[in-house]
């Protein structure tokens, strides 16, 4: 279980990346939390740097998007999902619960 | 339209190829390319790739069960030397013609060479086999690199050269380099990160010739116009491209810097379009991995559709990677537009910028800021025009 950040500081519409490695994003999609691989499947470009439009955040780099929900890739160039990780708020903390890679979304 | 054959197989014509089937071509798809490799990511070639961090593999544009699903005839390692538009029919330098009924040209560009004598250790970098061989002159301990031309390719290879721990010269014959893409003020920044990192940049001369020795000569030195020589045991030349149209000046299509096109990827044959960085699209080529894939997907609806149905008017963008930091560009920036410093700084080689004219944004630039980046060239793109129709 990773902390991110106090709730209060990723706001609606904000992302925040994790060092871990591989790195995790973390979205705040209009209140609801999602935590992704934040490197997209495509090339090297961290999805938290993305644009965050409902459940899906498209690629800074080749604009690839990915569905927050499913770590799946709804259009090119991506085809491969990126992992998803089940995020939860304890006294009013973001946590991470970092799923292995044998625990692919894929 | 019972068959399509697209001329050139990577990025482009790939994607012309994903369209004609997303659009419900369902008839014969040929695709020739002059390389033998399947279609590639050439932007890795001169960062990722160079310096090791990227393998061959890593490169592909589709896996194998795309590939199956795409259900093309592949002719890789094929040659297109002519369009014989009265028969219908693509050239090929083996093999019997290639009819088709519809035709997509997507042969992109060749990087264009020094005059004179190029001895071994010169280099191009536009495909992977030009990448492989100057890797593989790169691995051998370290060497004294002359990259010639400062422009994005060759501060990219002059940036990955330093990586690797060589001794880096670039020169330029433009006294300050990337002007016409991004006007003086930027185009000073960021041609900086050279000397940051330990490059050395000759701006304002040209190169008279490159000096080899031995019975299989091998570059020894670089030859300035201004009577310098620059000691080289690698030379990369980066002065740009010129759209591969050579095998198309016997057939009827308008040439000018690329096949002339309308706003929809279309020449002035309905049944052939053209897309990515040979086609000049209502006035315009760009040279830009983004274009190339946004073109792709207008030009098959037009193929298809027997006119021009959808035109492409996205915003321009694109971005280099050089010396750790990501440099980022989208829109169309004026030669005497104004960039503003929006946030960050200069000195930190961290910063987001926006051009402007008459009070309004025409461009926008960033190093190392993607955030923001993003969000200014989403609202530029809705400021400025509506998405592709």
């Amino acid at each position: 279980m990773i902390p991110v950040c106090h709730l209060a500081d990723l706001p609606a519409g904000e992302s925040v990346r994790i060092d871990t490695a591989p790195p995790i994003a973390v979205f705040n999609a209009d209140g609801q939390l999602y935590a992704i691989d934040d490197t997209c499947t495509h090339q090297d470009a961290s999805l938290a740097d993305g644009w965050l439009e409902g459940c899906l955040v498209e690629c800074p780099l080749h604009a690839a998007s990915f569905d927050l929900r499913t770590g799946a890739p709804t259009c090119l160039p991506a085809r491969r999902a990126v992992r998803t990780h089940p995020v939860t708020v304890e006294d009013g903390m973001i946590y991470v619960h970092h799923v292995a890679e044998e625990g692919t979304a894929a | 339209m019972k068959s399509v054959a697209v001329i050139g197989a990577s990025l482009a014509g790939l994607y012309a190829a994903r369209a004609l089937r997303a659009e419900g071509f369902d008839g014969r798809l040929v695709i020739v390319g002059d390389e033998h490799h399947r279609p590639y990511d050439r932007p890795p070639l001169s960062k990722d790739f160079l310096t090791g961090t990227t393998g061959q593999d890593q490169l592909a544009l589709a896996d194998a069960e795309e590939t199956a699903e795409l259900d093309a005839e592949w002719l890789l390692g094929t040659r297109a030397t002519g369009l014989d538009t009265a028969a219908g029919a693509v050239l090929l330098d083996h093999g019997r013609p290639l009819t088709a009924d519809g035709v997509v040209l997507a042969t992109g560009a060749t990087p264009r060479r020094l005059p004179g004598p190029a001895p071994a250790g010169t280099h191009t970098l536009r495909t992977l086999d030009d990448a492989r061989a100057l890797r593989a002159d790169l691995t051998r301990g370290p060497v004294r690199v002359v990259v010639i031309g400062a422009g994005f390719i060759g501060a990219e290879v002059a940036s990955s050269c330093a990586a690797l721990g060589h001794d880096v010269t670039v020169v330029e014959a433009a006294p300050l380099p990337l002007l016409p893409q991004l006007g003086d003020e930027m185009a000073r920044i960021c041609t900086a990160l050279h000397a940051d990192h330990g490059v050395t940049l000759l701006t304002g001369t040209g190169v008279a010739a490159l000096h080899g020795a031995g019975a299989d000569p091998r570059v020894t030195s670089v030859e300035l116009s201004d009577g310098r020589r620059l000691p080289a045991d690698v030379v990369v030349v980066g002065i740009g491209v010129r759209p591969h149209t050579d095998w198309l000046a016997s057939s009827a299509l308008p040439l000018d810097d690329g096949v002339v096109c309308d706003a929809g990827c279309v020449t002035a044959l309905p049944n052939v379009v053209a897309v990515g960085d040979v086609a000049r699209v209502a006035g315009v080529r760009a040279e830009h991995w983004t274009s190339a894939t946004e073109q792709a997907t207008v030009a098959a609806r037009n193929l298809l559709a027997g006119r021009t149905v959808a035109t492409h008017r996205a915003l321009p963008y694109f971005w280099s990677d050089q010396y750790g930091v990501r440099i980022q560009f989208a829109g169309r920036r004026g030669p005497d537009d104004t960039p503003r410093i929006l946030e960050g700084s200069p000195d930190d080689r961290s910063f987001l910028a926006c051009y402007e004219r008459e009070g309004r944004t025409t461009a926008v630039l960033a190093l190392n800021r993607p955030r923001p980046f993003m969000r200014h060239r989403r609202d530029l793109a809705r400021a400025t025009q509506p998405a592709t129709t």
